[in-house]
């Protein structure tokens, strides 16, 4: 009896290594605190339920799929140390951070590791210097801040444009790109604010931009900073259309800003409410697994596992050194992997072209006015 | 000109705010010559407490009376019996070394139990704008600043006016002549650690529909009311509260005439000028030190 219980032991725990063994390991890194929790809980949050979707169809390639999180409390410094880390446990894919600057801090260290890193960040110049294993999963700066200054400049006819931006990675190099395209398209920025990421109080740039009487607004903040800018824009009764990119318009921003948040519009390349069956099942699962509707990390998270698993199927083996390869010039059609939700190409640079979405807020709710094609 | 004004009305509001909590570092400073350095966490965790009461299904008045009186017990009289009274007698410094540790439990404990993500949260203060000399001024700003004149000036008037006030003087300068004329120094010093519970509280109910509630929220705050005590000078209440009024003042200003960038670093050069020049603040007294 006593070496039966022994043997069956042994058998489950023989088992149970062996099944470890065949894991696909993922390390993530995000901001699961600090000035990025929102950013981080999302993606954190799309990747545990694309893993656990995966999984209960039976993995990738037959075997399942492992998540590691770590929290780069939103610091540039500890996402080294972190992604240091993981990478160290030899994962087959890095995902995140979420924060341009974070990215940038780490980007080296994936690519010294020959491991794919699929992050979230949008600065433009992450994906410019050459780097062959960065990945991202939405646009970057120089794909959407065209699209928004054309939006400026041809449909809200605007001549003169004040630009409010975060002093960061992210907000530096979308007010760069931004404002270089407004000065092509001949709409002059006649206010240029940066301010800072945590600031609380935003009465001081609300008051230099009502003394521009500018003809249009574009901000650029993180999203409770976005929440606190609008609302200090309707409080001071700033009239001019306000227009920014994916972060003014998130979900967390219309919880936190309530109606200062109605009447905002912006440049989304991914959004829980586009018109898109895909997405629209995405969306319902998140809300009934987490009990809140998700914003664009959210999607970003999820987007990054289902990139791994068609990567991977695309190669037909686990292979991290080759999957930089494999992606670069991949096309993803939704028809083939319905957790991609939408047609997706990945360049040489590791940039993304897919359809994006042009959404206003109206009564607490993101409508999608217009969608824009793919531009390849 | 009109935007002076309207800077001039938003920084004197935040500074109200900041004059709150800095009061409180004044008040710990006075009776335990100690300083708090969970002090902006104090005004973060009111806050929570409301929003729990409220999702637990309390009204949102009966949520500010729950979370004042949670308040006064946690960060008052628990405060003051499980970590001051214990660590006072290894001496100041392990205590400030304390509040830190507090600091960082507080804030990972919020973090833990309720969410790392920005909430939004009520204000008691109707939002929309009136007409002051021409200029829309809103309610809110008006709110937050009468609210806290009013509770820093009847604090001076119990600490100056009154007889218990001028008990808790007496405690908080020399525990030791107050207790031979007959003071009770311990309650007078706990009555110091209920009324700081309070004001944290009240500072928590009017800055958070502004700052949103967020478990490191308090770090800015605390940070902010530490510099204000500062500038006025730590061992006057009088001097918080001016230095609370300044700072707010002053960054607004800063910000829209100096520059939005570096309108953090202007409190910060404002507070090594002071250091420098005054170093026992604009309204605080000289302390002579004894060896």
């Amino acid at each position: 009896m006593r070496s039966t219980l022994l043997a069956g032991a042994l058998l489950a725990f023989a088992a149970a290594t062996s099944a470890y063994a065949q894991a696909i390991k993922l390390a993530d890194v995000a901001e699961l605190s600090g000035g990025g929790a929102t950013v981080g809980t999302n993606w954190k949050n799309g990747i545990d339920l694309a893993i656990e979707e995966i999984n209960a169809k039976g993995g990738v390639l037959g075997r399942k799929l492992e998540v590691s999180h770590a929290d780069s409390q939103s610091n540039p410094g500890v996402a080294r140390a972190q992604v240091q880390k993981a990478l160290d446990a030899e994962p087959y894919v890095l995902l995140g951070p979420g924060y341009s600057g974070s990215v940038k801090v780490t980007a080296p260290l994936a690519a010294e590791a020959g491991i794919a890193q699929i992050m979230g960040g949008e600065a433009a110049e992450l994906t410019q210097g050459g780097n062959k294993f960065l990945f991202r999963t939405s646009f970057g700066q120089q794909s959407s801040m065209p699209k928004v200054a054309k939006y400026i400049h041809d449909e809200i006819k605007a001549k003169t444009v004040a630009v409010v931006w975060v002093n960061n990675d992210f907000g530096r190099g979308g007010r760069d790109v931004v404002v270089k395209e407004l000065d092509r398209l001949g709409s002059k920025v006649v206010a240029d604010l940066s301010t800072e990421a945590g600031q609380a109080d935003f009465a001081a740039d609300v008051g230099k931009i009502k003394a521009a009487s500018p003809d249009a607004v574009f901000v650029y903040l993180n999203e409770e900073e976005s929440a606190r800018i609008l609302k200090e824009l309707k409080r001071q009764g700033v009239t001019a259309p306000l227009m920014g990119e994916t972060t003014l318009i998130g979900q967390k921003v219309i919880e936190l800003a309530g109606d200062a948040a109605n009447g905002a519009r912006g440049h989304v390349g991914l959004t829980t409410d586009a018109p898109v069956d895909l997405i629209k099942a995405f969306r319902d699962k998140f809300s009934k697994k987490y009990n809140y509707v998700p914003d664009h990390n959210g999607l970003k998270g999820y987007l990054a596992v289902y990139m791994v698993k068609a990567t991977t199927e695309k190669m037909g083996k686990v292979d991290s050194k080759a999957f930089a390869d494999t992606l670069h010039g991949l096309t993803i059609k939704a028809a083939d992997e319905p957790g991609i939700l939408m047609d997706v190409t990945f360049s040489e640079t590791g940039d993304i072209d897919r359809q994006s979405f042009l959404v206003e807020i109206v009564e607490g709710k993101q409508v999608v006015k217009q969608v824009l094609p793919k531009v390849k | 000109m009109s935007n002076l004004f309207d800077l001039l009305v938003a920084g004197l509001a935040t500074g109200a705010i900041y004059a709150l909590v800095a009061v409180g570092f004044t008040l710990l400073w006075q009776t335990s010559q100690t300083i708090n350095f969970a002090q902006g966490e104090f005004v973060m965790l009111p806050a929570f407490l409301m929003l729990a009461a409220m999702h637990a299904g309390a009204p949102f008045w009966l949520a500010i009376i729950l979370g004042i009186l949670l308040s006064m017990v946690l960060l008052g009289l628990a405060f003051k019996m499980l970590l001051v009274d214990p660590m006072m007698r290894h001496g100041v410094l392990p205590l400030a070394i304390a509040t830190m540790a507090l600091a960082i439990g507080i804030k990972e404990a919020v973090k833990q139990f309720f969410s790392a993500e920005a909430s939004p949260f009520p204000s008691i203060v109707p939002t929309g704008d009136i007409s002051i000399l021409g200029h829309a001024v809103s309610l809110q700003s008006i709110g937050v600043l009468v609210l806290a004149i009013l509770a820093v000036v009847g604090l001076t008037n119990l600490l100056s006016r009154t007889s218990l006030g001028h008990q808790m003087q007496a405690a908080a300068q020399n525990p030791t002549v107050a207790r031979i004329i007959g003071v009770p120094v311990e309650r007078m010093i706990l009555l110091t650690f209920l009324i700081n519970a309070f004001l944290v509280a009240l500072a928590s109910l009017l800055i958070t529909p502004i700052y949103l509630a967020k478990f490191s929220s308090g770090e800015v705050l605390g940070q902010a009311a530490f510099i204000a005590a500062i500038v006025g000078g730590f061992n006057q209440v009088r001097g918080a509260i001016a230095g609370g009024l300044l700072i707010g003042v002053l960054d607004n200003l800063a910000a829209s005439y100096v520059s939005t960038q570096y309108r953090a670093a202007v409190p910060l050069i404002f507070l090594i000028l002071v250091i420098l020049f005054r170093p026992q603040g604009l309204l605080g007294r000289a302390e002579e030190r004894t060896v």
